[in-house]
């Protein structure tokens, strides 16, 4: 059993945590009443450019690489977002429109410069990527320490952090008072004296940051290079992560863990005696099935934020 | 003041214009000359008689994601599970198209009709959510495309095949291409596809204008609340209007199945035939005759970029890019409302 | 005398329409001041004028005498301005405290200092007697609650002028009585108050002074002491009004809806009719008195077929339809004014034509083996435009390019040329102005005068003692009274609405 969970546990996190980072990004904009269906295309931002500046920068920066690419990879899908931010919040273009066009332009853009820059479809590999860490003194615990501290990626544990971190700034701050009111009844806010469009620019750029670091360390730890299949997906599973945890931070982290969990098993399912007779396919459609289970209300009803959706035109009423 | 209908044709041109300038200039920032770069988008989509086959083999998909996307628009709802649909259909024509020995009257219209059933079917469950639970549409269909995504794949490999990545051919009785069609086009992928298209948009023009089933689908999609009032039934116009779009769908996968490729491969992720019908449906407006222009020209492309790498040295990507910015100018159509208005202000 | 607020000679104009102009509004230092109109007058646009939601093409504005710009919501705030809006601005899952302190919370480090914030809500609430849970979740409190909390909100943020905006529209009589209450005491307390309403006799309830604006001009400011209901309506309408409607005596014949014993959940599955008795009779317009949410909307589409009947019986003509679809209720014989025009009446989106055969469409001659015939279509539309005078520039213009009084007229139009032998008028008139109220009253009595028998439902005290022949009151899901407009008021029927026993009406008249 103990081999089992072992096997199962740092695998899930390893897959989780990329999830995990971009739908909290997608809770922050969600929650503020703009879909972000381009969770997807932020996360191709993310694993483009920290994949290139991780290859552009490994020689000078050394250690550092992977978390600076990570950064860099955080500030550039954050200014990529404002485009979401501009056609949804201030053209009142239809969110889920525009959260395609923002997939096609990430993924255009970023192969278009893959080819510009390496004059093949994909990236080389890294040789700076994360490396798996096994955390001193917590780690020497009978039991829990090897399942959970040994051979662990930190940006796993980064993610769990930040998702109470998003918790307490959304249901504790002025800031996330405000947000959550933006998202439920802009116009209230509004003569409240809250910006509407500022609150709704700040939480989609932070849903690009947050899906840009989704993106890079799932390029830095698992894709290891870039090209027009490393997010294949991943976004959408983080948007189902959302509404799975019901627009809630640790709600959506919990989704996300689970889903990770999930895709944890058809990797390594061939090892596990329970798991190797499940057919694959069962275990990649999992988050998906339960995903559409939840929305229809047989795993607890979710409600989604009121004005989601909602352009807000200022002076109507 | 502008009138509707004329702004309606403005915008489309307009967000066509914009995303062609935006390509120029990122050619230009990489050193490409846009002309060349156009040049080359134009002759590999119209060139030769080659590359009109192409391209009409490119634009028949396209048409039909068009409508399907147009169609379930219409009736007020987001089918972003073409994608999926799409493959649906495409697997069972190829199933159809493989696993029987019949004539060609019958074998190509059954593999075409299974197509498109095998796409309401999936269409189908999101419209019934929708329509007696009332949950959004987007994300189910979101969901189901990967859920569709990985079972096709599980089924070509278990199912149709033994481990292998793509089905046999389908039986000649079963496809849609031509030898007449190659022949007149350089040897192109060139299939009578293009003719079922052009049926559909028919199709779609004469249910959503002239019959009562439009009338009610229309009526649904502006307003819930009165067409019940009105005694419609919402829901069976909900779960049919998303049927009919699957439908659709369904049929761009059997153009693929029976015309393009005569098989299906094991797909490492979409064809982005059904998120391209969303750019399509948009652009042309969400009615028929809008879509069939649309799907030219996001067909001539799709299609011309290929020519862009060999002629002009442009990595055909960048066609993706601009077909990206078109989505977000037609989306942000109040943009181009708005510098209509500072323009005749200007005027006055 | 010194003035809070002055608007002098505002003009504020929108593409095509002057939405204001000339208007001048002086507010003293402690007093209610009505601002009355007909709907669509200008008085929002004001008001938006006021708060820096628009800015004036010509005129000022003075706050105690120095003049301001107001260029957004926040400077109207600064100078002390706030709104209680019609439609609450309230966040229904935040708790009271969280709305109040929205926009301007309090902190104890990064965090909102919650335990304060309660602390100086329930200090306020105390001081102005409102009686307000700092704790409750707006979705579990009453909307005179809800409307205590928009108070709360401006005093929280330091208001010295509020702006009530039809306030009493959504209040039980005796809600609208405690909303007077406080009116007074906030006014006891130093504030001023601006009276946004159409309602004459509750400006002469409350107000000290009121200016009329009609279809966007100021018309000027009078003394409430000095001046008379009719006075004021002249003043607002433009000419005199006569608010008794020209109908003969009814003479009800046989009974054509009939509601036993009804019961009937609302849309969150709580009993809202609970055993309702009711008979409406040919030749009879039957008026429903009550306050908003008694079972009206449940009781109306309930008989629509619209909602499900949990037990009781309802017929028509004798026939039972309590489980038939809308659409056999209609065919039945149902004509259905529904309550809220551009949500249930109207596809707004469709042309006129197209709305005109809403109820109709897939009956020939308008559409044959589900082909549309869009010739007949036209033919019809177009007499119904000419016979109920709907102003369109044609029947091809989408509907919601029309105004409310056209929009209501083409529902009207559809529904009472199918010649119902039952029709429902819900609001009929909610948001109209006064000509088309006349014409809507005109058409609802020659369905009378025809043998029809008319239901009408309406929030309006006014409306339902003017029209009907028979008044019953619905309170709590119930008909509490049945009486002759003839041989009631205003006071007795806001007693019974209020759900005070039906005992009572015998030893009081």
């Amino acid at each position: 059993m103990v081999d089992i969970l072992n096997a199962i546990i740092p695998a899930a996190l390893f897959f989780s945590a990329p999830l995990i980072f971009t739908a909290l990004g997608g809770v922050f904009s969600e929650r503020s009443g703009v879909v972000n269906i381009g969770l997807e295309g932020l996360m191709v931002m993310g694993a483009f450019v920290g994949i290139v500046f991780n290859l552009t920068f490994a020689e000078t920066l050394g250690p550092w690489t992977p978390w600076l690419s990570m950064l860099v990879a955080m500030i550039v899908s954050g200014l990529f977002a404002i485009i979401h931010a501009i056609a949804t919040v201030s053209l009142r273009a239809d969110h889920v429109v525009s959260g395609i066009a923002i997939n096609f332009l990430a993924l255009g853009l970023g192969v278009f410069l893959t080819k510009q820059w390496y004059e093949k479809g994909q990236t080389d590999m890294i040789s700076k990527p994360f490396y798996t860490k096994t955390i001193p003194l917590l780690s020497d615990i009978p039991v829990i320490g090897t399942i959970f501290f040994k051979g662990v990626y930190l940006t796993s544990y980064i993610a769990i952090i930040l998702a109470f971190v998003a918790w307490y700034i959304l249901y504790k701050t002025p800031f996330g008072l405000r947000l959550r009111a933006v998202g439920e009844h802009p116009m209230a806010a509004d003569t409240n004296g809250i910006n509407v469009y500022r609150m709704r620019y700040i939480a989609v750029i932070i849903s690009g940051m947050l899906g840009g670091l989704g993106g890079s360390v799932f390029a830095m730890t698992i894709a290891l290079n870039f090209s027009a299949t490393t997010i294949a997906g991943q976004g959408f599973m983080a948007l189902a992560a959302v509404i799975f945890g019901k627009w809630h931070p640790i709600g959506a982290m919990g989704a996300a863990l689970f889903f990770g969990f999930a895709q944890s098993l058809s990797v390594i399912s061939s090892g596990v005696p329970i798991l190797a007779d499940v057919p694959q396919v069962y275990l990649s459609i999992a988050p998906y099935v339960l995903t559409v289970l939840a929305l229809a209300g047989f795993i607890g009803r979710a409600e989604a934020p009121k004005a989601l959706g909602d352009p807000y035109i200022k002076g109507t009423r | 003041m502008i009138s509707n209908r004329l702004f309606n044709i403005i915008v489309p041109f307009a967000s066509v214009f914009i995303g062609l300038i935006a390509g120029a200039i990122i050619m230009l920032i990489y050193g490409y000359s846009p002309i060349e770069g156009y040049k080359a988008l134009w002759n590999g989509a119209f060139g030769d008689a080659y590359f009109l086959g192409e391209t009409i083999r490119q634009v028949t998909p396209y048409i039909f994601t068009g409508l399907a996307v147009a169609f379930a628009f219409r009736a007020g709802l987001f089918n972003i599970g073409a994608e999926g649909q799409v493959f649906a259909g495409w697997l069972a024509a190829v199933w159809i198209g493989t696993s029987f020995d019949l004539p060609i009257f019958i074998h190509l219209p059954l593999a075409i009709i299974v197509a498109a059933l095998a796409g309401a079917a999936i269409a189908f469950i999101p419209g019934l959510l929708k329509a007696r639970l009332g949950v959004h549409e987007v994300i189910v269909t979101i969901m189901f495309n990967y859920i569709v995504l990985f079972s096709v794949n599980s089924i070509i490999r278990n199912v149709l095949t033994d481990s292998a990545d793509k089905t046999e051919k389908i039986a000649p009785t079963a496809s849609l291409q031509s030898e007449w069609l190659q022949g007149l086009t350089d040897y192109s992928r060139m299939h009578f596809g293009i003719v079922l298209a052009l049926l559909a948009v028919f199709v779609m023009w004469f249910i959503m204008e002239k019959t009562t089933i439009g009338y009610e689908i229309r009526s649904v999609g502006y307003n819930r609340h009165a067409s019940e009032y009105a005694g419609m039934k919402v829901s069976k116009n909900i779960i049919l209007a998303m049927v009919i779009s699957g439908a659709f769908a369904g049929l761009a996968g059997s153009m693929e199945g029976l015309g393009t490729f005569g098989n299906m491969s094991i797909q490492s992720g979409f064809t982005n035939l059904g998120f391209d019908g969303i750019a399509v449906a948009l652009l042309g407006a969400n009615r028929a005759i809008g879509v069939v222009f649309a799907a030219i020209l996001f067909g001539a492309l799709k299609v011309g970029a290929l020519n862009m790498p060999t002629d002009a040295g442009v990595p055909s990507e960048l066609v993706d890019v601009i077909i990206a910015f078109i989505i977000f100018f037609v989306a942000s159509s109040y943009l181009i409302r708005l510098i209509i208005l500072r323009f005749q202000k200007g005027e006055k | 005398m010194d003035y809070v607020i002055e608007m002098l000679d505002i003009r504020k104009e929108f593409p095509g329409v002057v939405a204001n102009n000339n208007i001048t509004l002086q507010v003293k230092k402690g007093e209610i001041h009505a601002l009355l109109g007909e709907n669509g007058a200008g008085k929002s646009t004001l008001m938006n004028v006021l708060f820096g939601l628009y800015q004036p093409e010509r005129g000022e504005i003075k706050i105690k005498g120095e003049k301001v710009h107001i260029t957004n919501p926040n400077i109207a705030n600064d100078l002390g301005i706030g709104m209680v809006h019609q439609h609450f601005m309230l966040v229904e899952p935040f708790t009271v405290t969280q709305n109040i302190i929205l926009g301007s919370e309090p902190k104890k480090g990064i965090k909102i200092d919650l335990r304060k914030a309660e602390k100086e809500v329930q200090e306020l609430s105390d001081r102005y007697g409102l009686r307000v849970d700092p704790r409750a979740k707006i979705r579990d409190i009453s909307v005179g609650m809800q409307q205590r909390v928009e108070i709360l909100k401006m005093l929280y943020r330091g208001a010295d002028v509020l702006i009530f905006d039809e306030p009493t529209a959504v209040l039980t009589p005796q809600e609208i009585d405690e909303l007077i209450e406080i009116m007074q005491s906030l006014v006891k307390e130093g504030k001023s108050i601006i009276l946004i309403t159409h309602k004459l006799k509750e400006i002469m309830q409350t107000c000290d002074r009121c200016t009329v604006i009609r279809k966007g001009e100021g018309i000027g400011t009078v003394n409430v002491a000095d001046t008379t209901v009719d006075e004021l309506a002249a003043l607002m309408v433009g000419r005199a009004v006569s608010f008794k409607t020209e109908k003969t005596e009814a003479n009800p014949q046989e009974v054509v809806l009939e509601v036993e014993n009804l019961h009937v959940n609302d849309t969150r599955n709580i009993p809202t009719v609970k055993g309702l008795n009711l008979e409406v009779r040919a030749n009879e317009i039957v008026g429903i008195a009550g306050v908003d949410g008694n079972g009206q909307t449940e009781l109306i589409e309930a008989i629509a077929g619209l909602r499900k009947v949990e037990s009781g019986s309802i017929s028509l003509n004798g026939k039972p339809i309590t489980k038939l679809s809308p659409r056999k209720v209609t065919e039945m014989g149902l004509g259905h004014i529904p309550q809220d025009r551009q949500k249930m009446g109207l596809v707004l989106d469709f042309p006129v034509s197209e709305n005109i055969i809403l109820q109709s469409y897939y009956k020939e001659p308008y559409s044959k083996h589900k082909l549309l015939k869009y010739e007949k279509i036209d033919q019809y539309a177009k007499k119904i435009v000419d016979e109920y005078d709907v102003r369109t520039p044609s029947i091809h213009t989408k509907t919601s390019a029309l105004s409310g009084g056209n929009q209501q007229k083409v529902i009207i139009g559809r529904e009472v040329d199918r010649s119902p032998d039952f029709l429902i008028a819900a609001q009929p008139t909610r948001g109209l102005d006064v000509g088309a109220i006349e014409f809507i009253h005109k058409k609802l009595i020659e369905e009378r005068d025809n043998g029809k028998a008319v239901l009408l439902v309406s929030f309006e005290l006014d409306e339902i003692l003017n029209v009907s022949d028979r008044i019953v009151v619905l309170f709590d899901g119930k008909i509490v009274a049945d009486v002759k407009p003839s041989e009631t008021d205003e006071q007795q029927l806001g007693l019974l609405m209020a759900g005070s026993v039906e005992e009572r009406v015998g030893e009081e008249t």
